[in-house]
């Protein structure tokens, strides 16, 4: 097993290296300069203008640029923000929170409704059940985010107004970061009616990332156990007397969450591109609005080291995934 | 009174095309402590017969029986609750591909103990003893860590064996083997056919063993049928069949055994067939 941890995080490094490359290159390709934008509409007279270039490192040449980059990150030092100055690694961490936070309720979400529904739609394959909940399956998947974020604001923000539009929870709540998770803290201040706030700030937003994830990961599912349940080993399972309930829940179920779990494991990646614009529609404050902020900005550092620190999150979750794979199938733990 | 009987039995499948009558009014039945071998060749049936039995039959197949009875009991009529305390517990079955028929993602102790827990009510640690008594018993060697190992981990002769140990575990009274040698090598098929010999003298249960080999035919069964395309050719006791086979695709199956070869060709049942014209 210790093996097989290290050969999987040997994969990480070039990996890694790939995105910084990746992460360099694509922000000096964006259109617009970072100097001119600092200078907002008072512009800047060229000897200031090239003494500022000069001052951030971008007149170096570029290979040089992205050395000295490198050089930094293996220091720890992921660089400042532009417009607020901030380390970009503090901005991260004290955004992130509320990005993990809405993407696990997401993923929970999508998990705990599409595994089910995918092996009930297996079970029952032709059934209306099965038909109905692909169908709607697909059209979660086909449906654009931003535009189902939208109608969702509309029925249950406003014409039922069940739930707020925007925001993490109100504002008359204040109370102390203790995790950064709004759940949690709220529930931790003691204050009435902050949970039950931050909850409905919670549940649309969720609700919308989830839907991707959710029916991707239903029909991965029935895919998987439609496959499995036509295997050899679940027959013996049905020979040796087992009632269906074992042979499905353990027998299949088993063999079939190894591409589920995959699955899953990928969707986080399309998850923190979700969070992009489901945190832009409804003015969450996390890593996806902060990153689209920056883009606008032109802020160099932020979107660089960025894209670095979420695509190095995507790959941690792949790991972690990966060394699932190998706790529920023996095959891969062994090889 | 036959531990095993039915009558007439017919399997039809739903496909796309229409239906495929897969058994077509087969006779089957067997004693207490039989060897009863169905030959025949693929496609002939034989199988899904026996996997009308055990119920194991996927929802496109539609069977009817005159009569399907085990010890006097109807299992046609059986809801799948009833069945199951036959199923697994009184009759039990091995199938052709034994490293596919064991979980990949469970140890195969866990899967005997699963039978011996769920199906016999005992404790973890009863099953366990059960199980290593029951893994000396079909000759598996080092049992203690070969209950701890995945079916990836052992040969498919260990696998068979781990197979066998699992059908006998509940003392059953009819065990069907469907072609229990076939995916093995030529040495181990002799190993496992002896083991099953050995068990069925042993625990005095009847045994049904499915094949195209005539040779396990001659060595194993006491009475033979033999299929072809879901019907019954012929029924006998093993000595008559092979010394005055009545119905023309039993000889034709006899002359098709290997030690018929003439030169570099390996003798078919058509061959046997365009012979008999030629006459």
């Amino acid at each position: 097993m210790i093996r097989f941890i290290l050969s999987k995080l040997l994969y990480l490094v070039p990996t890694f290296l790939g995105i910084t490359i990746i992460a360099f290159s694509f922000v000096r390709i964006l259109p617009g300069d970072p100097v001119l934008l600092m200078a907002g509409e008072r512009g800047v007279t060229p000897e200031r203008h090239a003494e500022l270039t000069a001052q951030l490192g971008y007149d170096k040449p570029v290979v040089l640029q992205y050395f000295d980059f490198l050089g930094r990150l293996f220091h720890g030092d992921f660089g400042n923000s532009l417009v607020t100055k901030k380390p970009v690694l503090t901005e991260f961490l004290t955004l992130f929170p509320a990005t993990v936070e809405l993407g696990l309720c997401a993923i929970i979400i999508a998990t705990l409704i599409g595994v089910p529904v995918g092996v009930l739609a297996a079970i029952k394959r032709g059934s209306w059940f099965d038909q109905i909940s692909m169908t709607t399956a697909l059209i979660g998947f086909s449906m654009p985010i931003f535009w189902w974020g939208l109608l969702l604001i509309i029925l249950f923000s406003g014409i039922l107004g069940w739930t707020p539009v925007s925001g993490r929870i109100d504002l008359l709540y204040y109370f102390p970061d203790v995790t950064g998770f709004m759940l949690i803290d709220s529930l931790l201040s003691g204050q009435k009616g902050a949970f039950t706030s931050a909850l409905s700030h919670l549940i649309l937003p969720s609700v919308v990332l989830a839907t991707i994830p959710l029916a991707v990961i239903a029909r991965q599912t029935r895919s998987a156990m439609l496959e499995v349940m036509g295997e050899d080993y679940v027959r013996t399972a049905r020979a040796k007397g087992m009632p269906p309930s074992r042979v499905i829940g353990i027998h299949a179920l088993r063999n079939a969450m190894i591409p589920v779990i995959t699955t899953i494991g990928l969707q986080i990646g399309v998850l923190m591109a979700g969070a992009i614009l489901t945190e832009t529609i409804f003015s969450w404050p996390g890593i996806g609005k902060w990153m689209i902020d920056s883009i606008s900005r032109r802020d160099y550092p932020v979107v660089q080291s960025g894209l670095l620190l979420i695509a190095g999150l995507v790959m941690l979750v792949n790991l972690l995934v990966d060394l699932t794979y190998g706790l529920i199938n023996p095959r891969i733990r062994n090889t | 009174m036959a531990l095993l009987n039915i009558r007439n039995l017919t399997v039809k499948f739903a496909t796309a095309t229409g239906s495929f009558t897969a058994v077509d009014g087969i006779d089957v039945s067997v004693d207490k402590g039989e060897v009863l071998a169905i030959v025949g060749e693929s496609g002939s049936g034989k199988s899904v017969s026996m996997l009308a039995v055990m119920g194991l039959l996927p929802d496109t197949a539609t069977i009817t029986a005159d009569e399907m009875t085990y010890d006097g009991q109807d299992i046609s009529n059986m809801t799948a609750v009833q069945r199951r305390k036959l199923i697994g517990r009184e009759i039990t079955m091995i199938f052709q591909e034994p490293v596919a028929s064991l979980n990949p993602s469970f140890t195969t102790g866990f899967q005997i103990e699963e039978v011996l827990r769920l199906n016999l009510g005992m404790s973890r640690r009863e099953a366990h003893a059960r199980a290593l008594e029951l893994y000396r018993a079909v000759g598996i060697p080092e049992p203690e860590e070969k209950l701890k190992a995945y079916p990836h981990q052992m040969s498919g002769g260990q696998c068979q064996r781990v197979m066998i140990a699992m059908a006998i575990a509940s003392n059953p009274r009819l065990l069907i083997a469907d072609e229990p040698t076939t995916a093995l090598d030529v040495t181990i098929q002799k190993q496992i056919l002896d083991l099953l010999m050995k068990l069925q003298e042993d625990y005095g249960m009847a045994l049904i063993l499915i094949t195209h080999d005539m040779g396990v035919v001659a060595e194993t069964a006491d009475r033979v049928v033999v299929q072809y395309k879901g019907k019954k050719m012929e029924e006998a006791d093993v000595l008559s069949l092979f010394e005055n086979p009545q119905h023309p695709y039993t000889r034709a199956l006899l002359s098709a055994l290997p030690e018929n070869a003439t030169g570099d060709r390996l003798p078919t049942v058509s061959d046997f067939f365009t012979q008999e014209a030629a006459r």
